[in-house]
């Protein structure tokens, strides 16, 4: 079996002071600044190394702050890690957040390809999926509606239903599985679990132990930003 | 492939822009070529009533500087925000992060062009009329245009997720740019020994050339050049500084 994501050693610091301050600040302030900067650092990550499978279903689990979503973030290639070297071998979609891009004007039929072609669609790719994604989102009367018009409930379905047509070769997802109504959520962790099936490899964020315990075939605990454990599922 | 891809999101990205402006005020159209013509009525009435400012054809002198002056300008301090009030798309997915400033650059472009039509109107008022050098004249034009705006925007942008109060400084930037290019005065009237500085603004050779294809219907071709130069050296240092601080956008944001 081949490996799909490697971690050796993966540590994240977040550095706290650029955001509050500006040009001004910093001009008037120059040495306090330098020395604040190299101060205020937060180790999110710490020596994380871990190997996830080809095919394999990953969870992350862990308290709030733990750093999952960070570790996510760096495997994703969002961010960089600030020490470490992460190897990932396939193509990755990145499940973050969903319905990136959207826009409260525009109908869900163009916010689909607007969200397609961010999530690394062609607008090829996007239009030969249309009627699949609008489907599976069970939103065919409301498709040509400006989606501000939306419940938050079909924003989810409809971010969900393009996320799951990229046919990615490794799905990360961050706690997104837990959006719709019961009826959707069940469809949605199906249509994960036939992912699974095809082979595609899954890295899955969840605090929902009963998710974690059908979908996926080894879990990681973080706390504090330091890997405590990988178990398998059964032993949660 | 990728090019395929890159090409599809650019033009998605944009539509989507121009199909929002169109969309949330139906007189979208007139709406962004109201702001250059009500820059053109103060000053026609300061420079030409009050002032007595002795050039020819003052209002179309006025708006074919001030067309351009308005693509660049949006691009400019709207691309200075384009990065932190899209931080859902930098943190959460992949794409190519320099398209947000490249997408805001290409809509206002796109407003520019299409303002194009009003200056052919206003020369017909003045018994003009555009000449068949538009048709090569405006690319030819359009492409330095372009990568000064976009290096520019490129560099403001990153910037302003580092130092957040750069928005307001590049709005200060502005003015004081407007005022030191020849939008409203014309070159002949900056003193001889002044020439070259004004020059080293980047923005005089591109004012000056634009406003001499759609007065004269003629391609400056030391203008041109000059701009071109400009062109290549701001789009580079715009890249570079954009280069140097992407891979920290996520975590700043
Ligand atoms: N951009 C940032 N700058 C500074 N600190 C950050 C940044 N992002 C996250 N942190 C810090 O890093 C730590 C880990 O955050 P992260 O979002 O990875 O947690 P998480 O495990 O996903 O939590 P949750 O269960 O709430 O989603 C937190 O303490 C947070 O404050
Ligand atoms: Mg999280």
């Amino acid at each position: 079996m081949r490996d799909a994501i490697v971690l050796e050693n993966v540590s994240k610091v977040y550095s706290l002071s650029y955001t509050t301050t500006g040009v001004k600040n910093f001009l008037t302030h120059l040495p306090a600044y330098i020395k604040k900067m190299r101060k205020r650092r937060f180790w999110a990550l710490k020596d994380i190394s871990l190997t996830v499978h080809r095919g394999e279903a990953f969870g992350i689990t862990g308290r709030n702050g733990a750093g999952k979503s960070t570790l996510l973030c760096l495997i994703a290639g969002v961010m960089k890690p600030t020490t470490g070297d992460i190897r990932i071998e396939g193509r990755v979609a990145p499940l973050l957040e969903l319905g990136a891009g959207f826009h409260p004007e525009l109908t869900g039929r163009e916010n689909i390809i607007l969200n397609g072609v961010l999530l690394g669609m062609t607008r090829r790719e996007i239009k030969k999926k249309l009627p699949e994604i609008i489907a599976f989102s069970e939103l065919e009367e409301f498709i040509d509606q400006p989606i501000r018009t939306y419940s938050s409930g079909m924003l989810a379905r409809l971010g969900f239903s393009v996320a799951v047509h990229i046919d990615p070769e490794i799905l990360l997802i961050d706690e997104i599985l837990a959006v719709g109504d019961t009826q959707f959520q069940k469809k949605c962790l199906d249509r994960m679990l036939t992912f699974k099936k095809n082979g595609s490899t899954i890295v899955h964020v969840s605090h929902n132990i009963p998710q974690i315990k059908m979908l996926c075939d080894r879990v990681a605990l973080i706390d504090g930003g330091r890997l405590r454990e990988i178990k398998m599922a059964e032993e949660l | 492939m990728r090019l395929q891809y890159l090409f599809d999101l650019a033009l998605v990205l944009t539509q989507k822009e121009i199909k929002v402006r169109y969309k949330s005020s139906f007189l979208g159209y007139l709406w962004s070529v109201a702001n250059p013509l009500l820059y053109a009525l103060i000053f026609y009435f300061v420079f030409k009533v009050i002032m007595k400012f002795n050039i020819k054809h003052y209002t179309l002198f006025l708006i074919s500087g001030l067309f351009p002056w308005q693509w660049i300008s949006s691009s400019i301090s709207s691309g200075a925000g384009v990065y932190v009030n899209n931080s859902a798309l930098i943190k959460k997915i992949i794409f190519p992060r320099s398209f947000l400033p490249l997408v805001q650059v290409l809509n206002d472009a796109f407003h520019f062009v299409v303002s194009l039509p009003i200056i052919a109107v206003f020369l017909f008022i003045y018994h003009m009329r555009p000449g068949a050098s538009w048709f090569y004249g405006a690319p030819l034009w359009l492409v330095p245009t372009f990568f000064i705006t976009l290096g520019l925007a490129l560099a403001v942008a990153s910037i302003n997720l580092f130092f957040r109060d750069l928005q307001y400084f590049v709005g200060l930037f502005l003015t004081i740019l407007f005022y030191l290019t020849p939008i409203f005065y014309d070159i002949s009237f900056v003193p001889r020994r002044y020439r070259p500085l004004i020059f080293l603004n980047p923005f005089t050779p591109l004012i000056t050339g634009w406003r001499q294809l759609l007065m004269a219907n003629t391609v400056n071709t030391h203008d041109l050049l000059l701009s071109l130069g400009y062109a290549g050296l701001l789009f580079l240092s715009g890249f570079f500084i954009y280069r140097k601080l992407k891979s920290r956008f996520a975590e700043v944001l």
